[in-house]
């Protein structure tokens, strides 16, 4: 941070300096300057950075990084750049072009960062879940029914502790649940947001629902844990039925209100999407509202509905803190809404809690599971996307 | 025309008077409003929902803001405080104090040794500070009877705010013996939860660690990832030739934005700790992986907001002179600020809500003191909600609830601001 606040000091510094100097020779050369001052300014703060930055990695390199001697040395540098480029660089330097070419530049190399975050994740969690399948085959992991990593650390580090089977079909169970309530809750109050609303019922209702999508993920692990769970045993238990404390159904309720704003805002995209001749000629025809959603807009907006879904379904995966708290954490082969199950991300924080010893198969059972949610959410991702830009097309 | 004759009228005027026609109708009417109804009720669902939540989180949280304080009677023996210098008053082990008083005035603490410390456990660890102000300031006082208020461990407080049935026999003896009788009881208002650091007692427990840490954190997740992203989305937007590869950083960024935010802690673990050395749960890598996780939001909202502005301003400014890095420096980018800023402001308050990638990264550490600098190990405020939901004790429960509320509040704060800049600077080209 110090290091920060003093590149900015020492390169507002050298800004100023370059950018009177040529002020000054502007003034001599009766305006005749390449470039206004400003850009001589810019130059030189390029410049600067530069030699900042080259010195911060010399310095760490021989570990002599300290911020007494780095800003000596930025001082000394500053004013040894600023007497050379008053010295040596003549006004015919065009410095405008010479900026715009090193901006252009760094703009490019922000263009890679994006394409190097992606294969950081690849590479970084692609190398982990390798170390573990060298030591757990492929298929065991896959299709293997017992999922008890706490063992496999008591010696018994066997294969046959790793099958993943439970843990996914534990996920499977929770997503089903939330997409039973998010999605129709989702098309239905896009519906009546678009078509029927009011005006001020929607400038209302919005930003409530955004809110409702930007309510922190532990604060919905918190309610389904602490409220929803203990409300569902006490009307179930009126009704016979017996519930565990951790259980699907509590996690999958509230994923699925959480999921609502999501899936909302999408198919809300997709309807209005549909151009307004189809529906006004349904309407002209003495069909009803209703009978013109259901007949036009929503078979012509299907493609984009179900991309939604898929992507309501790659959140519902992915989402860690709800499972983490409210669905538990044993991993039993059991397809039953009452019945506590744990899914891969609430395997992945709680093998990666506590110990950072990277040797275990623990730990990398982790990264494994990582790797496959990853796959799972590409690839969902890819279809929902190519489904809405096939469907973007047929109507522009 | 195979399907008109269906109808028997080959008049439409003479069928709409019939019975059947305006069952018919009518029928349809009431699948309308039942249709609508649905609709109104799905977003009436998910607004009660919210508002239970809230009622529910702000009901639990009214308690943080205040802390039970019994009134005791203390003898300042000089057989223990044996100087009255401040230097001596200072480090004086105000514990030994109230375990002396504690045998002098309740006559339980007779019966046994461990009676006596799970009286002391009655009170609040804060007690101690209680006295030691007390004595500091009246050093006069040493060697007589004084009343004075103490602060109560969490247990007692909880049963006196009602929030538990709980409590250990001999707690409710004295309570019934010694001070709920003669008023020797009260609540007062206390803010101790925003000055605190984490504690293991309930009582004592406070946010200040988290916050602090959210707030440096928020400062390095801006300080990487506004530049970043915005920068990005300029060159995308303005600069890139439309090639495959353009194409390709284009669907990058959107899987990007898709990724479960649980695999970006999973990098930040493996990359930025085992392969950088970034120093474990410290405010720097947690504002990092937020970064990296936060980006294509960030990009997203810059390009929507870029690609709003009207091509005629660019070509005026390129007709004029200007060199396309110009247009894009002094027209183009300052034009979508506002809309660039809505973006950036809903990022944050997605970052300052983001739980999971932060516990892979080490930010669950049970940490007292606050954060000094960027690379301290921290805890930030909904890693916090987290740590303590999992301790069982009910003192817990209103300290977790008020900051749940402190951020449901930065949420709806900056929600507000972001709404109002978009209604503020939207412009109508």
């Amino acid at each position: 941070m110090i290091y920060f606040l003093a590149l900015i000091l020492f390169s507002t510094a050298s800004f100023l300096f370059t950018k009177k100097g040529f002020l000054q020779k502007k003034i001599l050369n009766q305006n005749n300057l390449a470039s206004t001052p400003n850009y001589y300014g810019y130059c030189s703060v390029i410049w600067f950075m530069i030699g900042a930055v080259l010195l911060i990695i010399a310095l760490s390199k021989q570990n002599k990084l300290s911020i007494e001697l780095f800003t000596l040395i930025s001082l000394i540098f500053t004013v040894i750049l600023n007497f050379s480029v008053q010295k040596y660089i003549t006004f015919q330097f065009n410095a405008r072009k010479h900026f715009e070419k090193s901006f252009l530049l760094i703009l490019r190399v922000t263009s890679y960062i994006s394409i190097a975050i992606t294969f950081l994740i690849i590479i970084s969690i692609l190398v982990e879940a390798i170390r573990f399948f060298s030591e757990i085959p492929l298929s065991s992991f896959l299709f293997g029914t017992k999922w008890s990593p706490q063992s496999a650390l008591e010696g018994s580090a066997g294969a046959g502790n790793f099958g993943a089977i439970p843990v996914f079909l534990g996920t499977l169970l929770i997503t089903t649940i939330a997409i039973i309530i998010a999605v129709p809750f989702g098309i239905y109050s896009a519906i009546y947001l678009t078509e029927y609303a009011s005006a001020r019922f929607r400038a209302i209702a919005k930003p409530i629902l955004e809110i409702l999508a930007g309510v922190p993920t532990v604060v919905y692990g918190y309610f389904a844990a602490f409220t929803v769970a203990p409300f569902l045993r006490l009307v179930l238990a009126k009704l016979g039925i017996s519930i565990e404390a951790e259980s699907a159904l509590a996690a999958g309720i509230v994923m699925g209100i959480m999921i609502i704003p999501f899936v909302l805002s999408l198919s809300d995209d997709v309807m209005n999407a549909v151009p307004e001749s189809l529906k006004n000629a349904s309407l002209g025809l003495g069909s009803t509202k209703s009978e013109m959603i259901k007949k036009v807009i929503i078979p012509a907006a299907l493609p984009g509905i179900a991309g939604a879904i898929l992507l309501a379904i790659s959140r519902a995966i992915g989402e860690t803190m709800i499972v983490t708290m409210a669905a538990g954490l044993n991993a039993k082969m059991s397809f039953n809404p009452l019945d506590s199950v744990t899914t891969a991300t609430a395997q992945i924080v709680t093998l990666l809690i506590g110990d950072q010893e990277f040797d275990s198969n623990k730990t990398l059972a982790a990264f494994a599971l990582g790797i496959t949610l990853f796959v799972i959410t590409l690839i969902l991702n890819l279809i929902a996307l190519i489904i809405v830009k096939k469907y973007r097309e047929q109507y522009e | 025309m195979s399907k008109t004759t269906k109808f028997k009228h080959t008049n439409i005027a003479e069928f709409a008077k019939t019975a059947k026609y305006r069952k018919a109708l009518a029928n349809r009417h009431k699948k309308e409003s039942v249709f609508q109804f649905i609709g109104f009720f799905a977003i009436l669902l998910s607004i009660c929902f919210l508002a239970s939540l809230i009622v529910n989180i702000s009901f639990k949280a009214s308690g943080a803001f205040s802390a039970t304080y019994v009134k005791m009677p203390i003898y300042l023996d000089k057989e223990i405080i044996k100087e009255d210098n401040p230097a001596y008053l200072e480090n004086f082990a105000y514990r030994q104090l109230l375990i002396h008083n504690i045998d002098l005035y309740f006559s339980e603490s007779n019966e046994s040794r461990r009676a006596k410390l799970k009286i002391l456990h009655f009170f609040s660890k804060d007690s101690y500070n209680d006295l030691k102000k007390y004595v500091i300031n009246n050093p006069d006082k040493i060697g007589k009877n004084i009343n004075i208020w103490l602060k109560t461990s969490s247990k007692i407080d909880q049963f006196y705010k009602k929030n538990t049935e709980n409590i250990l026999p001999l707690y409710k003896k004295i309570l019934d013996n010694y001070f709920l009788n003669n008023n020797a009881i009260k609540k007062v208002i206390s803010f101790s939860i925003f000055t605190n650091g984490d504690s293991t007692e309930a009582e004592l427990a406070g946010i200040a660690t988290s916050l602090t840490g959210s707030i440096l954190t928020m400062i390095i997740f801006l300080l990487s990832s506004f530049p970043l992203g915005v920068l990005l989305a300029l060159y995308l937007e303005e600069f890139a030739v439309k090639n495959k590869f353009a194409d390709f950083i284009e669907i990058n960024i959107n899987n990007l934005a898709a990724i479960p935010s649980i695999i970006f802690g999973l990098l930040g673990l493996s990359v930025f700790i085992n392969l950088l050395h970034v120093p474990r749960s410290s405010a720097l890598i947690g504002g990092l992986t937020l970064s990296l996780m936060v980006l294509p939001t960030i990009v997203i909202a810059t390009r929507n907001s870029i690609k709003a502005i009207p091509s005629t301003i660019k070509h005026a400014a390129l007709g004029l002179g200007a060199s396309p890095m110009q247009v894009a420096l002094h027209h183009t980018l300052p034009l979508a600020l506002p809309g660039i800023l809505t973006g950036t402001i809903l990022a944050v308050s997605r970052a300052l809500g983001e739980t999971a990638p932060l516990i892979m990264i080490g930010m669950i550490a049970f940490i007292i003191d606050k954060p000094e600098s960027f690379s301290d190990p921290t805890t930030v405020l909904p890693v916090q909600i987290y740590l303590w939901s999992n301790n069982p004790e009910i003192g817990f429960v209103e300290k977790t609830s008020a900051t749940i509320l402190l951020l449901l509040l930065f949420l709806v704060a900056f929600n507000s601001i972001a709404i109002w800049l978009r209604n503020k600077f939207s412009r109508k080209w």
